[in-house]
C-alpha cells in the first residue's frame, strides 16, 4: 500500500521504540519521515538509514520538544523543506518513576515538560500549517498509566492524562479545519522503557493481561497509522487501546 | 508603505483568508457577520497580518478590531 505517498510524518521521539516502528511502518506505506530525537544520535541515523532503505525521504532533527524557540523552528524548518506536515505523532516521552513522599521536583518537571508541554508545543508549532492545508492529523501517545493511573507514577500518570484531555480540546478546536486529533493508549510494550521493570512485577502484569503477553512496538504503530490513514476519516477525540485487554 | 498600498495589502489577505472576493471587503464589512470568519478565520488574519506588516497585536487589541475598517486603522497607526 502506498496511500501516504507524498505525505509528510512527523514522528517526536522517533528513534527508537515506538517512535520507529510507527517511522517505518508509515514508511512502508510511502511516506516521507521527519523524526525528532533527544540525544541518541546513532539510534536516530539508524532509523534514517532503515527509513531510506524502504525508499522513503528520511531526516532526523535533534531538539528538546519542550523548548518553544526548538520546536518552533523545527516546524518552520520542515514545511520549508518538504513544503508541508500531514501527519504530527507526539511520541516523546520519558518516565521517571518512584514514590510521591520522596519524588524531586526536576523529575516531576522533566516528565511533565516533555510528555505533555512537549506536545502542547508541537500541537501549536503544526496548527498553522495544517490550517492552511485544510487538512492533517495528530496522534498523541498516551498510556494505560494515564487512563488506569499505578502507584509510583505520579508524574507520568499525570501527564499522560493530561495528553488525553489535550487530545480531546484540540480534536474541538481544529475539527473546522479538517485536522483530525487522537490519542494512542499502549499497555505494556517491549522497548527499552519496559526492559527496567523487574520479572516479579512483569510476571503479575501478565496476569491480569488477558492476552498474557507484553505488546510488540509495531502494534502499536499499526494503531497509530490506522488512526492516521484515511480508514479513520470519521475518528477524531478518540482514545485507543492497545493493551492487550489489560485495561477496558 | 503608503495608506493606499496599506489597505490594498490588507484587503488582498483578508480574501485570501476568508476566500471571499476583494469587491465584497467593504472597510464597514464585518469579519464574523458580513464575511463569515469563524475564531480560527480571526486568529489566522491576525498573525498573517502581523507578519505582513511587522507589527504586534495584542489579544486585548485584537478584540477591537471587528472590521475591515478596524484592521486599516489599526495598521496605519502602529505599522513603523
Amino acid at each position: 500500500m502506498s496511500d501516504f505517498k507524498d505525505k509528510v510524518v512527523f514522528i517526536t521521539g522517533g528513534s527508537r521504540g515506538i517512535g520507529r516502528a510507527c517511522a517505518l511502518q508509515f514508511a512502508k506505506r510511502g511516506a516521507t519521515i521527519v523524526i525528532n530525537y533527544a540525544g541518541n544520535e546513532a539510534a536516530a541515523t539508524e532509523t534514517v538509514k532503515l527509513v531510506t532503505d524502504l525508499g522513503c525521504k528520511a531526516k532526523a532533527l535533534r531538539f528538546d520538544v519542550s523548548n518553544t524557540e526548538e520546536v518552533n523552528k523545527a516546524i518552520d524548518d520542515t514545511v520549508k523543506e518538504f513544503t508541508r506536515i500531514d501527519v504530527l505523532v507526539n511520541n516523546a516521552g520519558v518516565a521517571v518513576d518512584g514514590l510521591i513522599m520522596r519524588f524531586a521536583d526536576a523529575d516531576y518537571s522533566k516528565t511533565l515538560d516533555t510528555n505533555l508541554k512537549g506536545a502542547f508545543n508541537l500541537i501549536r508549532a503544526v496548527s498553522r500549517p495544517m490550517m492552511k492545508q485544510r487538512a492533517g492529523v495528530i496522534i498523541n501517545m498516551t498510556s494505560i498509566v494515564g487512563e488506569m493511573g499505578n502507584a509510583g507514577q505520579a508524574a507520568y500518570a499525570a501527564s499522560k492524562a493530561g495528553l488525553i484531555g489535550l487530545t480531546k480540546a484540540m480534536a474541538k478546536e481544529l475539527a473546522p479545519r479538517n485536522i483530525r486529533v487522537n490519542a494512542v493508549s499502549p499497555g505494556f510494550i517491549e522497548t527499552d522503557m519496559t526492559t527496567h521493570i523487574p520479572e516479579e512485577a512483569k510476571k503479575m502484569m501478565l496476569q491480569v493481561t488477558p492476552l498474557a503477553r507484553l505488546g510488540k512496538a509495531d502494534e502499536v504503530a499499526a494503531a497509530t497509522v490506522f488512526l492516521a490513514s484515511n480508514d479513520a476519516s470519521y475518528i477524531t477525540g478518540e482514545v485507543l487501546k492497545v493493551n492487550g485487554g489489560m485495561y477496558m | 508603505m503608503s495608506a493606499t498600498n496599506i489597505e490594498a495589502k490588507v484587503k488582498s489577505i483578508i480574501a485570501d483568508q476568508l476566500g471571499v472576493g476583494e469587491d465584497e471587503i467593504k472597510a464597514e464589512s464585518s469579519f464574523i457577520e458580513d464575511l463569515g470568519a469563524d475564531s480560527l478565520d480571526i486568529v489566522e488574519l491576525v498573525m498573517a497580518m502581523e507578519e505582513e506588516f511587522e507589527v504586534e497585536i495584542p489579544d486585548e487589541e485584537a478584540e477591537n478590531i471587528k472590521t475591515v475598517g478596524d484592521a486599516i486603522n489599526y495598521i496605519n497607526t502602529h505599522k513603523k
